[in-house]
């Protein structure tokens, strides 16, 4: 029978493995302090959050979530340790509630590791606080006890943290947000609406008998689900990423999107959509066609007991750009899912295979001679046995969805094509919108040489950022930072041409800011076949000249929508809309060009102006935390395969490479040659 | 032909014609408070919820319940969460599918449970039941009746298990008190 504790009461704890779960309307992050006899915490060392999850006899989740469990091995804390601390502060990023008054009151309850509840706590009565001790865990008398605790503070983690001594408090505060910032924004953008979870986020139940109700209040998590270390229970936000508007452009997963710029996304085509001229506009604004589209293309029917042979094109959609879009968002989440199911039964006959030896080793009479090997050896094969059998669901699935792919990528238009398709070469300049655009490839390592397309959704709803850094992760063979960076470049150039060809005349234009000139040998197809709107500005004069302009136009489009008279806008203006491409990122760049910068990938998104960086963070960082939003607000994309990307379903780390143009194919000069010669005859 | 299983009974999931079954439905279904009086907005809804715990070996690796509609491995899937009931006449208000060929292979059970999120009693929910359909053709398979069950705010309804190169169905029906599928953990393990 779980103990139900008030503030200041505490409880024996006979087990030294625990499990603290933490149940929160919101995400919330989940963190410990550990202190001394002297009820001081001796450093950062002695702190476990998303940033440095892991202490001796301790671990924390590393992203911001609605549900938590959080690790504890008693036995395993140093001997200095007399008191564990566990905390709870709103994130600060994400556009959630900043004061715990404003959701619902959040439960811990330290469990077994048989997930039988020990003591609950209800935190009830909070207000203004930002960040509360939860409870803590300490000694007394060489055992341990729970008690609850319910201290908040308005002042969150840096005034938490200076009221228990922590040397550096602030700094501590500001890196953990930071984490938690970065692990909101590292997910792939949303899925297309396949479940139809939509409104189904449950609403606030009222508590039957007062406060001490426990258990889940739940109001939608706002934002988007962080990846989520695999654990069963502390799943927050699935049905977040279902939660999508009906017009497919969901909730954004980055920070900044205010319902304006949810609003604005619809009508981002630009001004020659004309919104608000004339009442209501019932129109779907993905959608063109009111007749019954035509019919997908039937699967052949299958032998029996084999799995349908695939088609390209076989799912809903009212075009077959729409159908292909759905179909790889489709094979996204099956690839996501099968691993996930391989990697569980994995991780279970591990675990298993580890407890029977340790089983082994602890009974005297099993440890040597042959009864004891036999033991062994049978561990063993019960692990490889379900080990094969697992993977030989995998490979069955991989071998479907291997299979699917080989239809679905020659059957992809231009916008989704990889650059060696054969599509490109019948490439003429299209007259319709497209849907969505292939940023690159996603795969996992269990799935090569399977590559599932990476497709965003057109407009654009957040900037991209080429990280022209040094490689973090798989690649680090890209020592020279002048590959890397002319890599970068490149990988700009590619996507900025790809959104040039998938226009229609006239709808798209391309600006790019090379301050040093360092990108010319990449922009050279662009420049040579004039498709640009202006030659490259560089230097500072240049950079603020294509800031000042862009800037100004993204106020006019702005006033003139919010004032619903998009006619307005002054004659001359260019209704296309515009994608700028930084490099070398801040080189060039003053304290006023940075600021219209990030006013740009914060406005731009929803008026048809987008943003492409090709930047080194390290190179901004004497900016130091002001440049940290912008960062948050871009989709870091890497030049080299990089696993850096988070799917929305189960959060695994998908690698991300980008759509490059083989090396030695004119298939781009093509391209943009036609761009601009159809640029001439539309003029 | 529909089974009112009793507490205990273990029902094989082949089909009469020898194969087995690949996909099945838990729908849980029951009656909306009705509405008194002038202030109709303030009748107590019932919120019941169904939950599904997948289990490897004793271990709970996945739950799908109201927060996490998808198994990771999406073999499991819930179709939403309805917290007011229905008409009351027999139809699923909320559904759990699993599709059997899709389980991962260490998983061995999976354990039906439904709680009533809004604290009140089976005793004074109408009409409340639960029930087994084969998702392939919409026969059910189980029913179990939940209505006059008792000051209980839980049960656990049922499991799917392994045996041989199929499954089996067993009902469990034991009541238990609990908000959400957490607190019935300690009332499933004795079952596993």
């Amino acid at each position: 029978m779980t103990a139900e504790l008030v503030r200041g009461q505490n409880h024996p704890l006979s087990q030294v493995r625990l499990e603290i779960r933490v149940s929160a309307g919101v995400p919330v992050v989940a963190a410990a302090t550990l202190s001394d006899e002297n009820d001081k915490a001796r450093g950062v060392e002695w702190v476990a959050h998303p940033g440095a999850p892991t202490l001796p006899g301790l671990e924390v989740s590393r992203q911001a979530a609605t549900d938590h469990r959080l690790a504890v091995d008693l036995a395993a804390m140093p001997e200095a340790v007399h008191r564990v601390n566990v905390l709870l502060a709103l994130p600060s990023a994400g556009g959630g509630p900043l004061r715990f008054g404003a959701v619902g009151a959040p439960t811990v309850t330290v469990t077994g590791l048989d997930g039988i509840g020990i003591a609950r706590f209800t935190l009830a009565g909070l207000d203004a606080e930002s960040a509360v001790v939860a409870l803590e865990l300490y000694r007394r008398q060489g055992a341990w006890k729970v008690r609850a605790v319910g201290q908040g503070y308005a002042g969150g983690l840096a005034a938490l943290f200076t009221d228990q001594r922590l040397p550096g408090a602030a700094e501590l505060a500001g890196g953990i947000q930071e984490a938690v910032a970065r692990g909101l924004a590292r997910s792939v953008p949303a899925p297309p609406p396949r479940t139809s979870d939509a409104d189904r986020t449950r609403r606030t139940a009222t508590p039957v008998s007062g406060v001490d109700q426990p258990g889940p209040s739940s109001q939608g998590a706002p934002d988007a689900e962080p990846p989520r270390p695999a654990s069963p229970y502390d799943d927050p936000g699935q049905s977040t990423y279902g939660a999508q508007a009906p017009g497919g452009q969901g909730p954004s997963p980055y920070p900044d999107s205010g319902p304006e710029q949810q609003a604005g996304g619809a009508a981002a085509p630009g001004p020659s959509s004309a919104p608000g001229t004339g009442g209501i506009d019932y129109t779907h604004p993905n959608r063109r066609h009111t007749a019954p589209p035509p019919p997908p293309p039937q699967a052949p029917p299958a032998p029996s007991g084999q799995p349908a042979r695939p088609v390209a094109g076989d799912a809903a959609g009212w075009s077959m750009d729409e159908r292909l879009y759905n179909q790889v968002w489709g094979m996204f989440e099956d690839l996501a899912r099968t691993t996930a199911a391989y990697r569980s039964a994995v991780e279970f006959a591990d675990s298993r295979r580890d407890k029977e030896l340790d089983h082994l080793l602890s009974d005297p009479r099993s440890r040597i001679g042959a009864a004891g090997d036999a033991a062994r050896e049978a561990a063993g094969a019960r692990h490889a046995q379900l080990v094969d059998e697992a993977r030989a669901v995998l490979d069955r699935d991989l071998a479907q969805l291997t299979a699917e792919a080989e239809v679905v990528e020659p059957a992809l238009p231009p916008a989704y094509a990889r650059w060696d398709n054969p599509v490109w070469h019948g490439y003429r300049v299209p007259t319709d919108f497209p849907m969505a655009l292939r940023l690159g490839d996603l795969h996992l390592p269990e799935s090569v040489p399977l590559r599932i397309p990476m497709l965003a959704r057109l407009p654009l709803e957040r900037g991209l950022w080429i990280d022209s850094g040094p490689a973090t992760g798989l690649d680090a063979s890209f020592a020279d930072s002048t590959d890397r960076r002319g890599l970068a470049m490149e990988t700009a150039m590619a996507l900025a041409a790809r959104l040039l060809a998938v226009h229609p005349v006239g709808e798209f234009a391309v600006q790019v800011i090379d301050p040093a000139g360092s990108g010319s040998t990449a922009l050279m197809p662009l420049v040579r076949t004039g498709v640009l709107a202006a030659p490259p500005a560089a230097g500072a004069a240049g950079v603020a000249d294509v800031l000042a302009r862009l800037t100004q136009r993204v106020d006019l489009v702005q006033m003139a929508l919010r004032a619903g008279a998009p006619e307005s806008l002054p004659p001359g203006l260019d209704t296309a809309q515009q994608l700028l491409v930084v490099n070398d990122f801040p080189h060039g760049f003053d304290d006023r060009a940075v600021n219209q910068l990030r006013y740009l990938a914060d406005e731009g998104p929803s008026v048809g102006v987008h943003l492409v960086m090709v930047a080194d963070r390290e190179d901004a960082s004497a900016y130091g935390p002001l440049l940290d939003p912008l960062w948050r607000s871009l989709m870091r994309l890497t030049p080299v395969p990089d696993d850096h990307l988070a799917d929305p379903w189960v959060g695994h780390a998908w690698t991300y490479e980008p759509s490059l143009v083989p090396p030695g194919s004119q298939v781009l000069q093509h391209v943009l040659a036609q761009v601009a010669e159809a640029r001439t005859k539309y003029k | 032909m529909t089974v009112n299983m009793t507490k205990g009974q273990a029902i094989s999931l082949e089909k009469k014609d020898g194969g087995s079954l690949t996909a099945v439905r838990m729908g849980l279904g029951w009656q909306a408070a009705p509405r008194r009086g002038l202030f109709g907005s303030r009748t107590r809804e019932i919120d019941l919820d169904a939950s599904a715990v997948l289990f490897a070996d004793k271990q709970p690796v996945d739950v799908v319940f109201f927060r996490h509609l998808v198994s990771d491995d999406g073999s499991v899937r819930h179709t939403g969460d309805n917290l007011v009931g229905g008409v009351g006449q027999g139809g699923d208000d909320e559904a759990i599918l699993v599709d059997l060929q899709r389980v991962p292979v260490h998983i061995d059970q999976i354990v039906f449970t439904v709680n009533s999120f809004t604290g009140q009693t089976f005793q004074e929910v109408q009409n409340a039941f639960c029930r087994l359909v084969d998702e392939t053709n919409g026969q059910e398979l189980a029913r179990y009746t939940l209505a006059g069950g008792g000051q209980y705010t839980a049960q656990v309804m049922a499991k799917v298990h392994r045996s041989g190169t199929g499954w089996t169905m067993t009902a469990l029906g034991t009541p238990a008190n609990g908000r959400t599928f957490q607190d019935l953990m300690p009332a499933i393990l004795p079952h596993l």
